[in-house]
């Protein structure tokens, strides 16, 4: 596996707070807000008044609302909303779209709505004055309902309303203590204020609980974040979290607070590509593992990106796409030309393309938003296309200390995540703008090769974790039938791509021919050799049995001349009358 | 939604015909229970009215303590304090009432020097 180069992480592990649930703790009121519970362990402070500030529009009256409505309705503590700045009509209106029934919740006596309207230019002051009157009311309402929690929307209002600071605070005092011996849970907003947490210093007074509210623009774009400053007797997550507000209401992803301990799956899923899925060890990616494509511009990230997506959902997993730079239609229309369709896949509802401009909003409200879409669509598959459209100016810690988030969350939910970078050309491509490689657990990198008049795009992987995976460079081509990878002419020349491999794979067919057509050739000679020379055996061997035969006739003649001739002699000599002694016949004879 | 939680109307639509600004007085004083600021407001206004008003004001003393669903219905959140209902405009004037001269004034029976 390729080592990595050890970049400047801050791992996520270090921010992880333990917040611990074994053992008995303060009591406390569940707020219903997603992610706001588990920030603080279960909620609000039971019975105590807890302070939420910041400026202005940063959410305060709705997450107040919120904590109220969500306890009338999901558990059974009615509550007091006593406002000092808009009326309860206004209230009612401005919740009606996150489906909040104020008037049903008051007809229900769920819950009371009490406008406090303070007009200075109507109030005279004479003498020493106390606010027994709101204790009274405030009272009232509480007894009407049964009330266990209550909400203060602005108090500091008063100072403005009412001469006399100095009874205005003692006062205060006096109504936060009264509150705790009535065992409600409050929520007091306060206006955030120069160098202190609110206007009038209330975090002096109300000192169980803090939590402070920001809504900030950089790089002119927004994001909401939330902070528990302070909880007495509890621990809680201390980090400012992103928090959302829609159609929902308000949700907190406590996103910094994850962990190293996703379980890692061994089972393997297809990346869509046949022959890539036989360089990774033959099998594909894990699941769960997180799939970095990078490449320089138009080498097929988006596709590959695509083929993985249209294979998941054959499978009949879902699959979150977040498109950056093109909208939903355009990727489908892109993706059909190289023969892939995902238009089945997204009325199956398999399929969903979630396209937005990185610029759209801030990184932790993006990455919060990312949280809540993977959270309701659950997901088997999230790809997004590309990263580094995230980064926009200076902001590259950011960029990564968000993609590592994002990376780390997709983990824990076992969702395998694709993710595409488009390198800048100049850039090494082993280098990510984003420099989250060390999260990615297989990375395969797309490069072109320019030579002989054309670029072609080539295929390998830089690494992937836990696989014996090829160490081959691919010809990646874009075909109408999708992604097909090829082998590259690997030869004296180096590798060769495109029309120079076909050229060359030509030229090495024609070398070849010549081979077996020489092959050929000597096999042929040395046949007629074969022939030639049992030709001359047998005409040898002829030659010799005629020889054969003469010499056989020859001798044979002899023989019969030599009986002859002995046989003549005896004849002469019985004419002769010699007498028989035919050892004396050679010297005599003649 | 209850229709008193929203915020009173404003004084100036209220009835008014021009000879009233000498004529009868309606106050209200919102008080609770015993407590020494109630006791010395009652004190004050009374002695207020009889000195000033004699014979054309209407005092009612309310104490929240009996009457704590008033509170919301009058905006009351300070106590002790006096409402002039009429005549118009409506005004407050919150505290133990000790200071005289404000008093007049708050209720427009002194005008400002």
């Amino acid at each position: 596996m390729t080592k990595l180069k050890p970049a400047a992480i801050s791992k996520p592990a270090a921010k992880v707070r333990s917040i611990s649930r074994s053992r008995p703790q303060l009591p406390k009121a569940p707020t219903g807000i997603q992610g706001l519970d588990e920030i603080t362990g279960g909620g609000l402070p039971k019975g105590r008044p807890t302070l939420i500030c910041g400026g202005a529009g940063c959410g305060k009256t709705l997450l107040a609302m919120e904590f109220l409505v969500r306890g009338a309705t999901q558990y059974n503590e009615p509550g007091v909303f006593m406002s000092f700045e808009e009326t309860a009509q206004d209230l009612t209106q401005n919740v009606v779209s996150l489906g909040f029934d104020l008037k049903g919740l008051a007809a229900r006596k769920k819950i009371v709505l009490d406008h406090v309207y303070v007009e200075r230019s109507e109030i005279e002051e004479s003498g020493e004055y106390d606010l027994e009157g709101l204790f009274i009311r405030l009272g009232a309402a509480i007894d009407a309902i049964g009330a266990k929690r209550v909400v203060l929307d602005t108090i500091e209002t008063l100072f403005a309303g009412l001469p006399d600071p100095a009874i205005l605070r003692a006062e205060l005092r006096r109504l936060f203590r009264w509150l705790k011996d009535k065992g409600v849970t409050a929520v007091i907003t306060g206006e955030r204020g120069e160098g202190t947490l609110t206007r009038q210093g209330l975090e002096e007074y109300v000192s169980d609980c803090v939590i402070v509210l920001d809504h900030r623009v950089s790089e002119q774009t927004s994001s909401r974040r939330l902070r528990v400053v302070k909880y007495r007797g509890s621990t809680h997550g201390t980090n400012e979290y992103p928090f959302l507000i829609d159609e929902d209401g308000i949700s907190v992803l406590p996103v910094t607070s994850l962990s190293l301990d996703h379980k890692a799956s061994s089972e393997r899923i297809s990346s869509g590509v046949a022959r890539l899925d036989a360089m990774l060890g033959g099998k594909g990616y894990y699941r769960g593992s997180s799939v970095l494509v990078s490449g320089t511009a138009g080498t097929g990230k988006s596709s590959l990106a695509a083929h993985f997506a249209d294979a998941a959902c054959r499978r009949g997993e879902r699959v979150l796409y977040f498109s950056f730079e093109e909208s939903p239609d355009q990727i489908m229309r892109n993706m059909r030309s190289i023969g892939i369709d995902l238009q089945p896949c997204v009325k199956k509802g398999l399929l969903q393309i979630y396209a937005d401009r990185p610029s759209s909003a801030g990184l932790e409200t993006h990455l919060a938003l990312k949280h809540k879409l993977i959270d309701d669509f659950k997901p088997q598959v999230v790809i997004m296309d590309p990263l580094n459209s995230f980064v926009i100016g200076d902001n590259q810690i950011e960029v990564k200390s968000m993609l590592m988030r994002l990376v780390d969350f997709l983990k824990t939910r076992q969702i395998t995540g694709l993710f595409t970078n488009l390198a800048q050309s100049g850039n090494p491509l082993e280098q990510t703008d984003v420099a989250i490689s060390s999260v990615i657990d297989t990375w395969l990198l797309l490069k072109d090769i320019d030579s002989g008049g054309e670029r072609n795009r080539c295929l390998s992987i830089l690494k992937s974790r836990g696989m014996a995976h090829s160490n081959q460079i691919r010809e990646f081509l874009l075909t109408d039938r999708g992604v097909e990878l090829r082998d590259v002419y690997v030869g004296p020349e180096g590798v060769l791509t495109g029309s120079a491999r076909l050229t060359k794979e030509a030229e090495k067919e024609a070398t070849l021919l010549v081979h077996d057509q020489e092959v050929e050739l000597r096999r042929i000679e040395l046949e007629r050799k074969r022939t030639t020379l049992e030709a001359q055996v047998a005409m040898l061997r002829a030659e010799f049995a005629v020889q054969e035969v003469a010499s056989l006739t020859i001798i044979d003649q002899e023989k019969a001349e030599k009986a002859q001739l002995a046989q003549g002699l005896v004849d002469m000599g019985l004419i002769r009358k010699v007498d028989a002694k035919p050892n004396k016949q050679k010297g005599g004879s003649k | 939604m209850k229709k008193n939680s929203s915020p009173p109307e404003p004084p100036k639509a209220m009835s008014a015909s021009p000879k009233v600004v000498s004529s009868r007085y309606i106050l209200k004083l919102y008080i609770a229970g015993q407590s020494p600021k109630s006791v010395n407001a009652i004190v004050n206004i009374k002695k207020i009215c009889e000195e000033n008003l004699r014979g054309r004001y209407e005092l009612d003393v309310i104490d929240l303590y009996q009457q704590p669903q008033l509170a919301q219905g009058e905006q009351i959140i300070a106590i002790p304090t006096l409402i002039r209902k009429l005549p118009p405009p409506l005004r407050r004037i919150i505290g133990d009432l000790s200071d005289t001269e404000k008093v007049l004034m708050g209720l427009e029976i002194r005008k400002k020097a």
